[in-house]
């Protein structure tokens, strides 16, 4: 059974989303996030109006299985576009072209790499986003004002009361030690 | 890093609404805007003038915020009326018939297809831009990758209208695919029409998945500055005077809505960027391809000037020309429409398009002299008479060596490095270019089909009315488009932008320079 964890509401009654804080620079963000996951914390996630180069080694994210999931979907579409050509062209509506045999595999070959393609961007698409889990369009750090600056020029970190390792009072200290400006605690779950 | 401009000239320069004064920033002398480095040590900067992550979005936000300049409402309207027309002789068409084309012989579909593959290659510069040079590493496409991949869906939908409208009974358009239906039949899988309604169908889809992909993120820029307008000033300018519906309720909720709650975490962006990939690294084969199989429609038939091998290469050499001479026919123009635009898109991003014009340019002209070589050296009469008799001296001479002119001679000057740095003649060059390719398509397909095997099936092509009118409205809709997306879109893709500022690096350090 699952450890049961602690639930953080705020004297108002709100529970506690997370702690987040602020940083000046790419390289300040990108060494308070190797802090932040040296120090063990799971439920955590840098805020950045761009992608950092090297951010993700820096949180200790693994790589996502995305290109594996996608090249399986892309292989099965570029199956189904032969499959779809051989049957309706060479099973169930013979076609007399050029005195070719019906069925050849030749000249399937464009539009079964096509719809590969096809496949493969939508879920490409479609992937990303559900790993992401989005679409989302309420969450409770887009309702923060401070956070919303991090569209334009705003680093930021946040970690989650969600992590087993959460404590209001350290997790804010480890963020004042790390150089974090703004720390504030972000309500809502 | 959040420095803003004080004061106000800047700030509207800033937001695209007045030239005023640069910055004075210092650029080392001799390298036009500060972009134009020799030294192979140097690298030469990406955005100009030291902007902020702040000053790039309001750079890019600015231009979907506030009102652009005089000349836009006067330059949708007579697209939009050029489009409207356009419209009509489509109408028109539809309820005459084809025979409004002069479709009495083979040869009078000429320019209906001509236009098809005038813009089917157009639109090749966008994913090119943003799938092969995001491959090769090529960071200088970030400024240029949004509005290339905006132009092709437009051009990929004036190419779509052509066969749509070409087949004759447009209500069954949807024979085009493989739909059940009640005659019991199916498409001829073994026909490349066939492969090209699937090739030029992925190809439109795959090229809008990539392109609101890559806007996600902005779309959320813009939610997220409405979204602190509104918090900030709850009274802010409304709709209509006499409505309650605030501007910005509106921009919150449609960007909101296209932005799918992006909220900036890094460990999206991981993902993120790993996707941005996998749809770089198919859509690279995918662009290659789709010329590839539309050259399949000629290249597969037996009639002389177009049963050549050398036609997959040679068209997507093509459409690479022809597509980049489109993004610098609009975006020049648009860089003096909009001032700021020249701190991202410098005289370097010119120079270098002018390069792979230059190159292309030459690709093409191999191919030309290529199909003259083969004619002769085949010893097939047929090729021959075509290349020898036909098309460099017969009645379409002057369309051939327009195109001859226009793609192979024209972007010779680029060998001159001033001419490369020169924007105005970049954009006359590519205007030739544009005129030189449509004026490829229209020898390939007319100078062909005009003095087939028969002489009975002998006949000149003179266009419609209504020929001239869909052209003409084909223009006038992607012109209309492009003016629509410079207007309520993000113009330039501002986190790929942002990441490629030499301040993005986590490894950058700041030698005592200012906020800037």
């Amino acid at each position: 059974m699952a450890k049961q964890r602690k639930v953080y509401v705020t004297e108002s009654g709100e529970p506690v989303y997370g702690v987040m804080a602020e940083f000046a620079t790419p390289a300040d963000v990108y060494h308070a996030a190797e802090k932040v996951r040296d120090a063990g914390y799971t439920r955590w996630d840098v805020y950045a109006p761009f992608p950092i180069h090297g951010i993700d080694e820096a949180m200790g994210q693994k790589r996502t299985k995305l290109p594996l999931v996608c090249a399986v979907i892309g292989l099965t579409g570029a199956g189904l576009g032969y499959l779809m050509q051989w049957w309706m062209g060479g099973v169930d509506y013979q076609l007399v072209v050029q005195g070719k045999p019906y069925g050849t595999w030749e000249p399937n070959v464009p539009i079964t790499f096509e719809l590969g393609i096809l496949f493969t961007a939508f879920s490409t698409l479609i992937c990303m986003l559900a790993f992401n889990g989005l679409p989302r369009h309420n969450h409770p750090l887009l309702k923060k004002e401070r956070f919303l600056a991090c569209s334009d020029d705003t680093l930021a970190i946040c970690i989650e009361s969600a992590d087993d390792k959460f404590d209001p009072d350290q997790t804010r200290a480890l963020l004042e030690k790390l150089g974090g400006k703004h720390i504030d605690l972000v309500e809502g779950d | 890093m959040t420095t803003l401009h004080p004061d106000e000239a800047a700030a509207r320069r800033l937001a695209g609404l007045s030239t005023g004064e640069l910055p004075t920033y210092p650029v080392p002398p001799g390298t036009g805007d500060g972009s134009l480095v020799d030294d192979p040590a140097v690298r030469a900067p990406l955005v100009l003038n030291n902007r902020s992550f702040h000053d790039i979005t309001e750079i890019v936000c600015g231009y979907a915020e506030k009102p652009p300049g005089k000349w836009w409402l006067p330059l949708f309207g007579l697209s939009f009326t050029i489009a409207q027309i356009g419209g009509l002789f489509i109408l028109y068409l539809i309820i005459t018939g084809i025979g409004a084309w002069g479709m009495n012989n083979q040869v009078d579909w000429a320019w209906d297809i001509t236009n098809f593959v005038f813009w089917i290659g157009i639109g090749h510069a966008g994913t090119l831009i943003s799938a092969i040079l995001c491959l090769l590493k090529q960071k200088w496409r970030t400024a240029v990758n949004r509005s290339a991949e905006a132009m092709t869906i437009f051009a990929v939908i004036c190419a779509a209208t052509f066969p749509g409208i070409h087949i004759g009974r447009q209500w069954m358009a949807w024979f085009l695919f493989p739909i059940p239906n009640s005659n019991a039949i199916w498409p001829n899988f073994k026909s490349p029409l066939l492969w090209d309604v699937f090739a030029v169908s992925t190809y439109g889809t795959v090229s809008l998945l990539f392109w609101y992909m890559g806007m996600i993120p902005d779309f959320a820029t813009l939610r997220d500055r409405a979204d602190l307008r509104l918090r900030r000033n709850p009274e802010g300018p409304r709709v209509l005077p006499i409505f309650a519906l605030k501007v910005d309720t509106v921009r919150a909720y449609v960007y909101g809505f296209l932005a799918l709650g992006w909220r900036f975490s890094s460990r999206h962006w991981h993902r993120y960027e790993v996707a941005y990939l996998v749809l770089a690294g198919i859509s690279t084969p995918l662009v290659l391809s789709v010329h590839s199989i539309v050259s399949f429609d000629f290249a597969t038939s037996i009639l002389p000037g177009w049963h050549t091998t050398i036609f997959p290469p040679y068209f997507v050499a093509g459409a690479i020309f022809g597509g980049f001479a489109m993004v610098l026919l609009l975006l020049i123009p648009a860089r003096e429409l909009f001032p700021n635009m020249k701190d991202l898109i410098t005289l370097r991003h010119i120079e270098n398009m002018a390069k792979i014009l230059l190159a292309t340019g030459m690709m093409v002209g191999f191919a030309y002299s290529m199909e003259f070589f083969i004619a002769w050296y085949s010893g097939n009469q047929y090729e021959s008479y075509l290349f020898t008799n036909v098309r460099a001296r017969g009645p379409y001479a002057w369309a051939y060596w327009t195109m001859i002119f226009c793609n192979v001679v024209t972007p010779q000057v680029f060998w001159l490095r001033i001419c490369r740095q020169t924007p105005l003649i970049v954009f006359i060059v590519s205007a030739f270019v544009t005129v030189g390719m449509w004026f490829e398509r229209f020898v390939i397909i007319v100078t062909s089909l005009h003095r087939a095997f028969l002489p009975a099936e002998w006949h000149m092509f003179w266009p419609t009315a209504v020929d001239i009118g869909i052209f003409v409205g084909s223009c006038g809709i992607f012109l209309t488009l492009f003016l629509l997306f410079l207007r309520f879109l993000p113009v330039f893709a501002m986190a790929e932008v942002k990441a490629v500022l030499p301040q993005a690096s986590p490894h950058h350090h700041d030698h005592g320079k200012d906020g800037h």
